[in-house]
């Protein structure tokens, strides 16, 4: 069965091959044989049991050939553009050693961002990878099932790609030598952990709409482009090449993302509603992620790029605005809470650097409290608003350092069952108030940092009732033990060196003596 | 429909059930109008703890490092059980008052806003 399937397919290249060895095979025939047979019709087993995952979701299609694939990349040309991107990079990596280019970013603190990165992007790039071979696996369409396969090799080079890049780092500074273990298991990585594992274990309709649409389409440019921006701003100039490395990848996956979307909604009008269900969920998953986004622009970066605010208007306003103008002929509509991230835009940084703070001795990268200088640029772009509610705050909180007092709250925070953040959101209309919503099924409660959050809940309370709560986990004695130390063991943390703040961290004390040594040589 | 999935009846484990904490039930404080601490927080506690325990032993070592803490009238406090106005027994256990596995209680103290009045 499998031979008849295989052997036309290298009979061809073989004739091919063999009778034209001088001509050369067109493009468009490379890509013809590449994908020949890959949309087979099954004969001695029915198709629902070689492709189980397609039909359960209830997507109906009405005819598989009406997608065609937007790139028709045949494999060497793949291969011919990536190798490129591979030398450009490892080029840039090799000097950067060389040059010792970890004494050349803005301060010591600016790692912390790439500790961020490491810890809860790379490991998710992975899942990516994994996703999208499932999608390839599953779809029986060639052209979608040659890109998925494409894409999934991309997401694997970016996940090794920034474990390589960022890997310089990890000789010079703490936090990021177990970033694998601490995605796993440290408390905060639950949030783009559960994000990944929510989308991988979806059916692949679902999970093009996930992450080939709702996240490579419409909140990418929301990740990366803080990330290598910082970075740029910051004198990383190994993240800058990886980062421009995967971006030419993006343009292929967001059309690739935006292609299947819209023949998802041409099979079927009952696909509207459902797909509709799923950028309401994914938008919200993903702005929930992106608190960690903001919270890097706002906080983390020595050298700012723009604040938290710009990049939501600019990323999202303008540019998602136009594209949910172009669904609009098919019936879709903008996802569903879509105007609470404009009510957060003020605080989303400031309420997620405060929990932060609050638990640096559980974090594996550091913290500070912001200098005056830096308050200043807050309240010049959050308003009179933030000098009001968060100025306050974190006076108080510098007053009690000084006072040999820094505070570290010791009780464990409440979670959100679905995006697994602490609930330390506000009430969309009161910035003064945590955001509480809860559901009760079958006969147990749940708790929920938003609309947002109990909407996807309630949709599918089966699959969230599942989720591993770092807290709760803690509780039950699964996490190393009862007390911090021991929790801190099993997360991978050295305690001491990986958390705590950036002040009297031995990151502290390498960045000051280069900074010395700078000295000795230009004086 | 509680969840899409290939088997027909598929039911998902419930992670964060009563047996699993030991004999403890968990119990979310919020102190209203103070977000120095971030969220409300999480503890697992014996049932039969008395309310008057939780808040005079457990309550002030976390809360006890604001400022507003020492100030509290109690006798103005007032106090919400899973989203409903609540008058708590000191004497009675955390069961007894109604409290139950994944409960919220949330208290207000009247005249206390924070930090500078920021609600932090
Ligand atoms: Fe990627
Ligand atoms: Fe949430």
């Amino acid at each position: 069965m499998r031979m008849m399937i295989i052997l036309p397919f290298i009979g061809i290249i073989e004739r091919e091959t063999t009778m034209n060895v001088q001509k050369k095979i067109s493009l468009k025939d490379r890509y013809r044989i590449l994908t020949r047979g890959l949309d087979w019709e099954t004969s001695y087993q029915p198709m629902g049991k070689v492709f189980p995952d397609v039909g359960f979701e209830g997507i109906k299609i009405r005819n598989w050939d009406d997608f065609n694939d937007p790139f028709r990349l045949t494999m060497d040309a793949y291969w011919r553009f990536q190798a490129e991107k591979e030398r450009k990079l490892y080029a840039v990596l090799d000097s950067f050693s060389q040059n010792n280019g970890q004494t050349a970013i803005t301060d010591g603190r600016y790692v912390n961002t790439l500790k961020l990165f490491l810890t809860g992007i790379s490991p998710d790039e992975y899942m990516a990878h994994r996703g999208f071979a499932h999608v390839g696996r599953q779809i029986p369409n060639a052209g979608l099932r040659i890109s998925a396969q494409m894409q999934a090799l991309d997401e694997l080079r970016h996940a090794q790609t920034q474990i390589h890049t960022i890997g310089q780092y990890n000789k010079h500074f703490s936090g990021l030598h177990s970033f694998r273990r601490m995605h796993d298991r440290v408390w905060y990585l639950s949030v783009p952990k559960s994000f990944f594992d929510d989308a991988v274990t979806a059916g692949p309709f679902e999970y093009m709409v996930a992450i080939g649409f709702s996240f490579e389409y419409v909140l990418t440019n929301l990740l990366f482009v803080p990330f290598m921006s910082g970075a740029a701003y910051n004198g990383d100039m190994a993240t800058v090449t990886f980062g421009f490395s995967a971006q030419s990848d993006e343009a292929r996956h967001m059309t690739l993302g935006l292609e299947a979307i819209k023949f998802i909604l041409e099979q079927h009008e009952d696909n509207v509603p459902i797909v509709q269900h799923w950028i309401d969920k994914w938008f919200w998953r993903g702005y929930r992620v992106l608190t960690l986004v903001a919270m890097m622009m706002d906080f983390m970066l020595p050298r700012r790029i723009m604040s938290w605010k710009d990049a939501w208007d600019i990323y999202f306003n303008d540019a998602g605005g136009a594209l949910f103008g172009d669904l609009a002929r098919y019936g879709i509509t903008l996802p569903k809470y879509v105007d609470v991230p404009a009510k957060e835009v003020n605080r989303l940084s400031t309420e997620a650097w405060s929990i932060f703070y609050q638990y640096t001795h559980a974090a594996a990268f550091h913290t500070w409290l912001p200098t005056d200088q830096e308050m200043d640029w807050l309240s010049a772009s959050y308003g009179p608003d933030w000098d009001r509610l968060y100025r306050p705050r974190f006076l108080h909180w510098r007053q009690m350092e000084k006072e040999g007092h820094r505070y570290y709250n010791n009780a464990l925070p409440q979670l959100c069952q679905v995006c697994q953040i602490p609930m330390a959101f506000t009430e969309p209309d009161d910035p003064t108030r945590v955001a509480f919503r809860d559901t009760v099924y079958r006969g147990e409660r749940y708790h929920f940092c938003s609309d947002g959050c109990k909407n996807i809940f309630d949709h599918e309370p089966e699959k969230y009732v599942q989720a591993w709560l770092p807290v709760h986990q803690i509780f039950q004695g699964n996490c190393g033990g009862a007390s911090l130390d021991q929790v801190l063991d099993w997360y991978g943390i050295e305690k001491g060196v990986d958390n705590m703040d950036y002040a009297g961290s031995p990151d502290e004390r390498t960045w000051k003596e280069w900074e010395a040594m700078r000295g000795r040589v230009a004086g | 429909m509680p969840v899409k999935a290939i088997a027909p009846d598929y039911v998902g484990e419930v992670k964060d059930s009563v047996d699993r904490f030991h004999g403890n039930i968990v119990v979310y404080v919020n102190w209203v109008d103070h977000l120095m601490f971030c969220s409300a927080l999480a503890f697992p506690l014996p049932p039969d703890m008395s309310f008057g325990s939780l808040l005079s032993d457990l309550l002030p070592q976390y809360y006890g490092l604001h400022p507003d803490w020492a100030r509290i009238d109690w006798a103005q406090a007032r106090w919400e059980l899973d989203r409903q106005p609540f008058t708590p027994d000191l004497e009675k256990g955390l069961a007894a008052n109604g409290v139950g596995h994944k409960s919220v209680l949330r208290f207000t103290t009247p005249g206390l806003t924070g930090i500078d009045g920021s609600c932090t």
